[in-house]
């Protein structure tokens, strides 16, 4: 090991946390290392057999692309950037406010600066990590179909997660001075969710309400777009030559991007300390209700329960807005849908699999919010109230807000069809049920505040909740068919409930 | 002379293994009316047997009584008159210290007026009449433990098991909850606490009981302790510190 506390030594602390934090999954031995492996391999390839199917097709585009060709490219680095910023972002903001090491550190003789440097070329590597691993099975079939040239995007997704970071570091810092260490934390993090799903939503139905043709493409090929696109060999095109194999466009594109990075880096690091400094000092704001009598109200024991459960969920924006988030990135495939099919026989039924989805969704963060997060479980656990009384209390809370955000919806929709209507409710119920059973069966004691933790803390549980809430969606939509098809789903979303039944971790 | 008296708590053969024994076949008897300290060193097991009378452990064999009710079978009309309170408090950030009792006094189903007129007093009793219709989130560790107090005293508990309830409290809050502890007891209720500040039980509790090794080696007033531990030895802490490693020698 080098000498402590040069930027080499911290450099390392970094990538050792870096690395376990990395390898976790795979390293906890026994059946769940077993499980890791294969479902790591499976994920694989069915990226790849995925990438292979999206991409296969444009293998064959030219170094010497045109400008229209180039403007597509563009854009869909421009969408993943989009999306690699807004990731950034929230590891920029983790950073502040993850108090675990930060004191320690900032108590520490080591200059705050050093320790900040390091730890933004983590972030930036992570965030390369990440990118390149998630690029890989589309960069692999390209190349495979198309020629190595296409491997140099993987130097383009590299340099993509570096900028990305160094805008990230940027924004968050501003945001800093703007409004200060409070709220920036929320604000960055609804910066980050928004720039997220803001770009993809914004571009899809732009396409949508310009052809009309699922095409995301065709607003980007107008006329009047098309006369005024820089010429082939401007520079805007850099980053899209590059990704075609233009070894010149690659190497300058990599240039910059290094730049780009040391200088947010080296400008950004001594403020960063201050920044940490502030946010550690920020007070939790006295929040004063305005219920000021004191009255209370006569309670049984249930109602206590989804009372507490509504106001908890009530009063934090942050989990709320996390929450929301989820459903936001839901829009896009509704709108498509709908347009797509508007001029067809029953436009509304195709908003149904999406309502039932979100709805899935949803359920599935607010089940683990009350079933999970439970802050005071030794009261609950002393209190005169037979458990089972408390996880149905709890379901009823959950249940309640999914009904309470899809009520108004559903009730809109029985005014074209009453089927429809009523399809729609059975498959909300349906799903929100799943993932209520689901975080049932995966329930762990956890503080809400790791809200945004609990993907990690069971991966079976997040992949079975997507899966069911999908299979619900499915059966919705082909229910509302109509068809007796619906059945085929239906089985599949309960044999995934089945098997969640089985593997369930049974702990006393 | 406490013989006569109804018996609060009794465990019975007590036992929970982790990779060792923590609680070994425990024996306890505590008395309605009677203020109880549990002591013991590090990892002897007190917080695991009172963890099992609260009913948030299930133990390996033995058997509770709280209040005549055997609590492993009727574990609700156990808890319904017992209060439990950490040296951790427990309360939602996001709700006030008057709806924390409003969902306390729920829980238990206390009708509305009885909580309210409790409410009035604990809240005015623990100087938190200020922060009554603030949310939690900026308390302090001792206020957090006052409305986690409140909480507990809210439902009116006959046996009140507390767990180093005195950690990281200042003089003052110290004083408050000892206070309202007492007061407890002299209007009948039980206490058993545990806590690792001696002078505290010396001065409050009634009888004192020693684990180690998840076993009682020694139970009795203040005195009797002293005689039981060695003629030389005159403060509790002595007394104590003589007793474990006596203990200890023999294991
Ligand atoms: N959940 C658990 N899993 C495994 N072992 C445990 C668990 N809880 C307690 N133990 C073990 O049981 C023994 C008794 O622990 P306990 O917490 O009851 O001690 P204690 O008397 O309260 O100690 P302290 O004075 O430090 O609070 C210890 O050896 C501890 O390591
Ligand atoms: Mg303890």
């Amino acid at each position: 090991m080098s000498e402590p506390a040069t930027m080499a030594w911290l450099a390392s602390h970094e990538l050792r946390l870096g690395w376990r934090d990395l390898t976790s999954l795979v390293t906890a031995g026994g059946r769940r290392r077993r499980n890791a492996i294969i479902a790591i391999v499976v994920f694989v390839v069915a990226m790849h057999a995925f990438a292979n199917w999206v991409v296969k097709n444009y293998a064959t585009i030219d170094i010497g692309a045109d400008p229209v060709t180039l403007i597509t490219i563009s854009s869909t680095l421009l969408l993943s950037w989009a999306l690699l910023l807004s990731q950034a972002m929230e590891s920029v903001t983790r950073i502040f406010y993850t108090r675990s090491d930060l004191d320690l550190i900032l108590t520490s003789p080591v200059s705050a600066r050093k320790v900040f440097a390091v730890r933004m070329a983590r972030i930036a590597a992570a965030a390369a990590m990440m990118a390149l691993l998630l690029a890989s099975p589309f960069i692999n079939t390209l190349a495979w179909h198309g020629g190595p040239r296409w491997l140099a995007g993987y130097g383009v997704v590299a340099a993509m997660a570096a900028t990305a970071t160094a805008f990230a570091l940027a924004l968050t810092i501003a945001l800093f001075r703007l409004i200060g260490a409070r709220r920036t934390r929320l604000i960055a993090q609804i910066v980050a969710a928004v720039i997220g799903a803001g770009f993809v939503i914004g571009l899809q139905i732009l396409a949508i309400f310009s052809g009309g043709t699922l095409s995301r493409v065709t607003a980007l090929h107008s006329p009047w777009l098309v006369a005024r696109l820089p010429d082939a060999d401007s520079v805007v095109w850099w980053p899209a030559r590059a990704a075609l194999g233009d070894i010149t466009a690659l190497v300058a594109v990599l240039v910059t991007a290094l730049l780009v990075i040391a200088g947010a880096i080296a400008l950004f690091s001594a403020r960063f300390g201050e920044h940490a400094l502030a946010a550690a000092g920020v007070s939790a704001a006295a929040v004063r209700q305005r219920r000021t009598s004191l009255r209370l109200r006569p309670r049984t024991p249930s109602s206590a329960l989804r009372r507490k459960e509504w106001l908890l969920l009530w009063r934090d924006p942050w989990l709320v807005s996390q929450t929301l988030m989820q459903i936001l990135y839901l829009l896009p495939p509704a709108v498509l849908l709908y347009v797509t099919f508007r001029h067809g026989t029953n436009a509304y039924v195709v908003l149904i699999p999406v309502m039932v989805m979100a709805a899935g969704q949803l359920a599935g963060g607010l089940a683990w919010l009350s079933i999970s997060g439970e802050d005071a479980p030794d009261l609950i656990a002393t209190a005169p109230v037979t458990p089972a009384r408390v996880l149905t209390a709890k379901i009823e809370a959950v249940l309640g807000a999914v009904a309470l955000v899809f009520a108004p919806l559903t009730a809109v929709l029985a005014f074209e069809s009453v089927y429809a209507a009523l399809v729609l409710a059975l498959g909300i119920a349906a799903a929100t049920a799943a993932a209520t059973f689901i975080q049932i069966c995966f329930r762990a004691q956890a503080r809400r505040s790791h809200f945004r933790r609990r993907h990690t803390s069971s991966r079976i549980a997040t992949f079975a909740e997507a899966f069911s809430s999908v299979s619900w969606a499915a059966t919705a939509a082909v229910a509302a068919g109509p068809s007796w098809l619906a059945v085929i789903p239906m089985a599949v979303a309960l044999a995934i409930l089945l098997g969640i039944w089985l593997v369930r971790p049974r702990t006393a | 002379m406490h013989k006569s008296r109804p018996v609060s708590l009794a465990t019975r053969g007590l036992r929970k293994d982790f990779e060792r024994p923590a609680v070994d076949g425990l024996d306890l008897t505590i008395y309605g009316g009677e203020f109880y300290c549990l002591l013991g060193p590090n990892g002897a097991g007190k917080t695991t047997t009172l963890r099992m009378v609260a009913g948030l452990l299930g133990p390996d064999a033995g058997t509770i009584a709280i209040e005549g009710i055997d609590a492993l079978a009727r574990p609700e009309d156990a808890k319904q008159v017992t209060a439990w309170l950490s040296d951790e408090p427990m309360v939602y950030d996001k709700l006030t210290p008057y709806e924390y009792l409003e969902f306390v006094a729920g829980l238990w189903r206390i009708d509305a007026a009885t909580a309210q007129a409790r409410a009035r007093d604990l809240i005015g009793w623990l100087g938190l009449e200020d922060q009554a219709h603030t949310r939690c989130e900026g308390f302090s560790k001792g206020m957090r433990q006052k409305v986690a107090l409140a909480g507990a005293l809210v439902h009116d508990p006959k046996l009140i098991i507390l767990d180093e309830p005195l950690t990281g409290l200042d003089a003052g809050a110290a004083r408050l909850v000892k206070n309202v502890l007492r007061e407890r007891v002299a209007r009948g209720g039980t206490v058993i606490m545990t806590t690792h500040i001696l002078e505290v039980a010396e001065r409050m509790a009634d009888r004192i009981g020693v684990i180690a090794n998840g076993r009682l080696i020694a139970e009795g007033t203040l005195d009797e302790l002293r005689i039981k531990a060695g003629a030389a030895v005159a403060s509790l802490e002595d007394a104590f510190l003589a007793l474990v490693a006596s203990e200890a020698a023999a294991a």
